[in-house]
């Protein structure tokens, strides 16, 4: 089981809040993605969870038992961190075994435990090997060992994959998302990527400033953002808005259109602008566009898309697909 | 043009090294030599070749048990630093992962009693051990040398435990260790290249202290400092056995120096160079 709930959760530094107060509540078996900026509090309110940060306020449970004082290896939880945070002189054996070592198993059980564990992750040639011996992807298999082999109730990743390159990241994640549906246990990802969130998300839990902006599933955010700042962060490229006349007719203070809900033309629409910068992604273009009045409008057309720098085109934002916001940046429905 | 400038500078820069090393070494040596001499050879002035005869060896082991006092200076060096290492690994812990807005200023005040002279306290530490019975005794004078290492100790410690990720640490407390765990498992083995360094640096300083260790004890702790002592004598100075006995005494530190100054060095450039 894996139930997490937090209940008014804050988190001052001395005088300075970082968590303000959250409430939040995670289902057993949910991958839970904490999404936002750097400096939102997203490490701090997966450390707060973990344990390796104190509670000034508020209350965590962990299926119903109050946590909050708790330390860390009391709560059943098991951590994978940003720099894998692997014991360098231990071989990886004996780091996927160390937290089975701490829990007083017999030997016999740790074995067979760190090798199934090890076939999991594709270890097994590794074993006798020292974290300093193996590449990063493999570092990060071994922590991810050392995490599983414990059987926690609930995985916390902080930003795991963010020392490996953009390759790796891609398979990582897939591998990550695999173990999720062996596994089918709970699962807490710190990440600033919102790609990693989109892709992995059951649940997103957007931050900003200590502040939950929205929960949801990736596509509700995706295509119902509570407000301006999880428009602007969810998706990629970014969103565009516009305020004033242009958000005028929609009855809004402004308004907000994505680069794929653009529709370009080069002979009539909406708006008018010049084409600057094309970037040819293959599949895609992103062509970003000089408005007057707005500035730069991203969008977002197919593979080939006949114009080039200086050219005029007109855009027309696809019906149904604007998001509309009043004065104080909250989304109108 | 460039090479060969580069090559006389080297040459100049050794050259000017060796004799910086040599000044520097010279007393010891000269002290070896001494040794080798006789004692009317000896204050005969300056003479750098010796007849080579070892009767002033003799002579001191004659005169005073050595192995004693070696065995006085093992027991309390080791026995300093392993009391020392004892107390100072989990508080260098404690300031490395754990610090305070006062751990800087702990630090501080722990380096500034280095600072004060050893005999503006020599009388009351004199009464204190005389008043707990501790005068010439190795528990009285490992504690001693144990306290007024600490510091350094302490100190090396936590330069190298704030070198260690803390990271790792707090992975060591998700798995479930305790805190005797974390630092028996992870922390000191991790750290074990600088609490080598530490250890033999503290058991040079322990072995060479000379200020207590002569005046707490008299004959059952003392170690080899106050073996060299007894032989600067009332009755006239006998330089060729006083350098005999300086040769003894520092003989095993010396061998044990040199076997081990690649840990010593990296111990003591440590977090100097990134």
């Amino acid at each position: 089981m894996g139930n997490i709930t937090l209940k008014k959760v804050n988190k001052s530094f001395g005088a300075t809040q970082v968590i303000p107060g959250i409430d939040l509540t995670i289902e057993d078996g949910e991958f839970v993605v904490f999404v936002g900026p750097s400096g939102c509090g997203k490490s701090t309110l997966l450390r707060l969870i973990a344990g390796l940060e104190d509670t000034t306020s508020g209350r965590i449970e962990i299926d119903g038992r109050d946590v909050t004082g708790a330390a860390p290896a009391k709560r059943g939880l098991a951590m994978v961190f940003q720099s894998y945070a692997l014991y360098p002189h231990m071989s990886v054996r004996n780091n996927i075994a160390f937290p089975l070592k701490m829990a007083k198993l017999d030997q016999g059980a740790i074995d067979k435990k760190v090798t199934e564990a090890a076939r999991v992750l594709n270890l097994t040639n590794y074993l006798d090997r020292r974290p300093g011996q193996l590449s990063g992807g493999q570092r990060q298999r071994v922590a991810i060992g050392r995490a599983i082999v414990r059987e926690p109730s609930a995985f916390l990743f902080d930003e795991p994959l963010s020392n490996l390159d953009a390759a790796l990241r891609g398979t990582m994640r897939l591998e990550i998302s695999e173990l999720h549906h062996q596994l089918k246990t709970t699962m807490i990802y710190v990440t600033h990527d919102q790609v990693e969130a989109m892709t992995m998300a059951d649940k997103i839990v957007v931050l900003n400033a200590g502040n939950i902006e929205q929960v949801g599933s990736p596509l509700d955010l995706y295509h119902r953002p509570d407000n301006i700042f999880v428009a602007g962060f969810i998706g990629s490229p970014r969103m565009n808005f516009a305020t004033g006349e242009f958000a005028k007719p929609y009855n809004a203070h402004s308004i907000g259109v994505r680069p794929e809900h653009l529709k370009l033309s080069t002979e009539s629409g909406a708006l008018r602008g010049t084409v600057g910068v094309a970037e040819h992604l293959g599949s895609d273009t992103f062509l970003h566009i000089h408005v007057d009045g707005i500035g730069l409008v991203t969008a977002r057309v197919g593979g080939e898309f006949g114009v080039s720098h200086g050219d005029q085109v007109f855009l027309t934002p696809e019906e149904g697909r604007v998001h509309r916001f009043d004065d104080k940046g909250l989304a109108i429905r | 043009m460039a090479r060969a400038v580069s090559t006389r500078r080297t040459v100049v820069f050794t050259i000017v090294a060796w004799i910086i090393a040599l000044v520097i070494f010279f007393p010891i040596l000269y002290t070896i030599i001494t040794s080798f001499k006789s004692e009317t050879e000896a204050i005969q002035g300056f003479n750098l070749i010796p007849s080579g005869t070892i009767e002033s060896y003799g002579a001191v082991q004659a005169q005073s048990n050595y192995f004693k006092f070696f065995l006085n200076s093992v027991v309390l060096s080791v026995g300093s630093t392993i009391l020392a290492l004892l107390i100072a690994v989990p508080s260098a812990w404690s300031m490395a992962f754990a610090p305070t807005n006062k751990t800087k200023d702990i630090l501080m005040w722990m380096l500034s009693t280095k600072m004060m002279p050893a005999v503006a306290v020599l009388v009351p530490f004199y009464l204190m051990f005389r008043d707990f019975g501790l005068l010439d005794t190795r528990t009285g004078l490992m504690v001693m040398l144990t306290m007024i290492n600490l510091p350094i100790v302490i100190w090396m410690l936590y330069t190298y435990f704030r070198e260690i990720p803390g990271e790792i640490l707090e992975a060591a407390r998700m798995d479930g260790a305790s805190l005797w765990g974390e630092i028996v498992y992870v922390l000191t083995p991790m750290a074990v290249p600088g609490i080598a360094s530490t250890m033999l640096l503290n058991i040079i300083l322990a072995w060479n202290e000379a200020f207590w260790t002569i005046r707490l004890t008299t004959t059952n702790a003392a170690p080899l400092t106050a073996f060299i002592a007894s032989f600067s004598s009332p009755q006239g100075l006998f330089w060729a056995k006083l350098s005999a006995a300086s040769t003894l005494a520092i003989a095993p530190i010396l061998i044990m120096g040199w076997f081990s100054q690649k840990q010593l060095v990296r111990g003591l450039t440590f977090g100097a160079v990134k």
